[in-house]
């Protein structure tokens, strides 16, 4: 017998549960007020996601994906990323959005129904939210050869969940990254559940992280619960796409705290014993556990710091429900670069509110 | 002005197109050292290089997927589909994605992207190359869909199409990629979309078809004109969106229509195009307006192929008809 390949998938992790170090951190995480920093943002996107269910389940806002319990990687991922670079994301990537400058209004618009939201201030480049599962995989493909072929120094990075990774575009997209060594690095939020299908009916393979090695690209496993490891993972992975070194896969292991969305009841297909294991877990308390550990956080710090997130929501809240609605007119004039003159007629009878005028000729 | 076929007039719009502008690129299965299974892109890879002319993996959704996000960081890329029947997976990118990008963002991200793919039947190949997708794609919001008929149109609408800074699918009649030639000035100039071009002017009855059908269209008139009947022709050209004010204004003047397409009947384009005339041109027709198409079945394969299309004996005999309808 001739063996002729061996691959192995390494699992990264720097935190344990309680937030001790488990070894010597990289030179990432060894400044403290940077950590502090990610630390903040975590806080003020959980304060935000929560407020966003309170909105929902008031009628005030539409159906939307909390992003409870993946807190360490949006903010570790993005942390590692440059201004100009390029995210692509799915609709669970709230934090990670907030995290580029994506403001907290626009991302209520978004979720509120209005496309304005999609019309991001900061960052210019960075995707919208792509609901279909899996097919932003292959955009990210396409953005990432543009900055190759133009020899600009950016990363394309690519948010997906576990259930995407079953998607035959997450394949075609890790291949031809592959194919050409593209500045392109994928993400796998793996939190177990696929609506309600698990993780084990996703995949017969061991890890979701080896399914790089099919694709000839390194695959490797994080703690999505440890932050430090996210973005240390994360910063190796997109500076060496940035040197020119080609794509990575990274499977951050988490779990969904929520709901897949507010028109889910997840008390249907999964145990409450599960859920309170997973919260004993989670992200934002671990690293708060550590920060305290080495004295760069306190419980004043902590109580000034939810007075300020909940300011923050509030007021964004409020502009928010201020904001008027979007002119009729808005379904056609961002369709095409120009009108075309077969929607002329229909543009016309949208705005003649109430008349019988018929709708013009096909489009 | 050299004489050249269909296939050949799409390559020296590619040409013209990678020469005139840096950001426009070519990609597809067999697109670069293989000049394209049809010679589409023969020769670009020699003179723009492996960068602009990628061969890529055999993955219709990367190819389509990766152009979007080519297109959305502001290049121009033309994507080859090789057959339209493996443009079907296709079909959730450029619906869910192509077509939404601008509208989307509000303007932020375009997509300036083409996605070429020949189609039609008529060459006896084998199944899944043979379909007529353009209602299909002509239904999607957003996007162009573009089907020429000649080398002339060919060259100048693949042109336009490239320009355009919104997302084009551009259908290739297969059968007439080597059918004839025609003098093409590689000129540069690209033609009009979004219009039809009227190709015989006539009073007694107005022929509306696009891609191959023009062909059997044309013959059709000049068998009416031996008799003494003049057909105005028109070739749609640009399905989506529709210039559905030229074919009025030509059924104004004759009365009577017959749209010809060699997609299956049903929820056809020319079902869109009869739908129209009836709804905003019935006080011009004498009769009704007729729809010539293939069947509604599987497209089949060569033996059949012949029964199935709807060629110039089908088209008379619904042109005599309306002709002598009231």
């Amino acid at each position: 017998m001739t063996i002729v390949g061996r691959f192995e998938i390494e699992a990264r992790q720097y935190l344990d549960v309680q937030g001790r170090a488990l070894q010597t951190l990289p030179e990432s995480a060894r400044e403290p007020e940077l950590l502090v920093s990610l630390y903040r943002q975590m806080v003020l996107a959980r304060a935000f996601d929560q407020k966003m269910l309170a909105l929902q389940r008031t009628g005030q806002l539409g159906t939307f994906a909390s992003g409870l319990g993946k807190e360490a990687i949006d903010i570790g991922v993005t942390s590692a990323m440059r201004a100009e670079d390029s995210l692509l994301i799915t609709y669970r990537e709230t934090v990670a959005q907030l995290a580029r400058g994506v403001s907290m209004l626009e991302i209520l618009l978004y979720w509120g129904g209005d496309e304005r939201g999609s019309n991001y201030a900061v960052p210019r480049t960075d995707f919208p939210v792509c609901i279909t599962i899996a097919s932003h995989c292959c955009h990210a493909v396409g953005a990432a050869y543009a900055m190759k072929l133009r020899r600009q120094p950016r990363v394309a990075v690519c948010m997906i969940g576990d259930g995407a990774s079953s998607k035959g575009e997450f394949y075609e997209a890790l291949n031809g990254a592959g194919t050409w060594q593209l500045p392109v690095v994928f993400v796998v939020t793996n939190n177990q559940w696929a609506i309600s299908v698990p993780r084990k009916v996703q995949s017969a393979a061991q890890t979701l992280a080896q399914k790089a090695i099919a694709a000839g690209i390194p695959g490797i496993q994080v703690d999505g619960n440890d932050l430090v490891a996210v973005r240390q993972v994360a910063l190796e992975a997109i500076e060496r796409a940035r040197a020119g070194g080609g794509a990575t896969l990274i499977e951050a292991v988490s779990y969904r705290l929520a709901d897949h969305t507010t028109a889910d009841d997840a008390s249907r297909y999964r145990d409450a014993d599960e859920v309170a294991a997973a919260w004993q877990r989670e992200p934002i308390g671990r690293l708060r556990n550590y920060l305290l550990g080495i004295e760069a956080w306190s419980k004043s710090d902590e109580e000034a710091l939810l007075r300020r997130c909940a300011d923050q929501v509030q007021e964004a809240t409020q502009a928010y429900l201020d904001h008027p609605a979007p002119a009729p007119a808005q379904m056609f004039d961002q369709l095409y670069a120009s009108l075309p003159a077969a929607l002329a007629p229909q543009r016309r009878q949208a705005l003649a509110k109430g008349t019988a005028d018929a709708a013009g000729h096909a489009g | 002005m050299p004489q050249v076929t269909l296939v050949e007039a799409v390559n020296l719009a590619l040409a013209r197109a990678m020469a005139d502008d840096a950001e426009v690129l070519v990609l597809g299965q067999d697109v670069g050292t293989d000049g394209g299974v049809f010679r589409a892109t023969v020769g670009l890879l020699e003179r723009f290089g492996p960068e602009r002319v990628i061969d890529t993996p055999l993955a219709e959704q990367l190819i389509t997927g990766m152009t979007i996000g080519m297109a959305a960081e502001g290049l121009k890329p033309v994507a080859e589909i090789q057959f339209s029947g493996f443009g079907y997976v296709c079909i959730d990118q450029i619906l869910n994605h192509a077509g939404r990008m601008r509208h989307r963002t509000q303007g932020r991200i375009s997509c300036p992207m083409v996605m070429r793919t020949p189609c039609g039947a008529g060459i006896h190949p084998p199944e899944h190359h043979s379909e007529s997708p353009e209602a299909m794609f002509a239904h999607i919001p957003g996007i162009r869909v573009v089907y020429p008929s000649s080398p002339r149109r060919a060259y100048g609408l693949l042109l336009a199409a490239i320009q355009d800074p919104d997302p084009v699918v551009f259908l290739e009649p297969t059968r007439l990629y080597r059918l004839f030639k025609e003098e093409v000035e590689d000129d540069a100039k690209p033609l009009a979309l979004d219009t039809c071009f009227t190709l015989r002017e006539g009073t007694d009855i107005t022929l509306v078809t696009w891609g191959a059908m023009v062909h059997e269209t044309l013959q059709v008139a000049s068998r009416l004109e031996q008799e003494g009947l003049f057909a105005e022709v028109i070739d749609v050209a640009t399905l989506r969106p529709l210039d559905m004010d030229t074919i009025l204004a030509s059924v104004a003047k004759t009365g009577r229509c017959v749209v010809v397409t060699e997609a299956p009947r049903s929820g056809s384009f020319a079902a869109e195009i009869a739908a129209n005339l009836a709804e905003h041109g019935l006080l011009s027709l004498f009769a009704p307006v007729t729809r010539v198409a293939s069947y509604d079945v599987v497209v089949p394969l060569s033996r059949l192929e012949a029964a199935y299309m709807p060629g110039t004996e089908r088209i008379l005999d619904a042109v005599r008809k309306c002709l002598a309808f009231g």
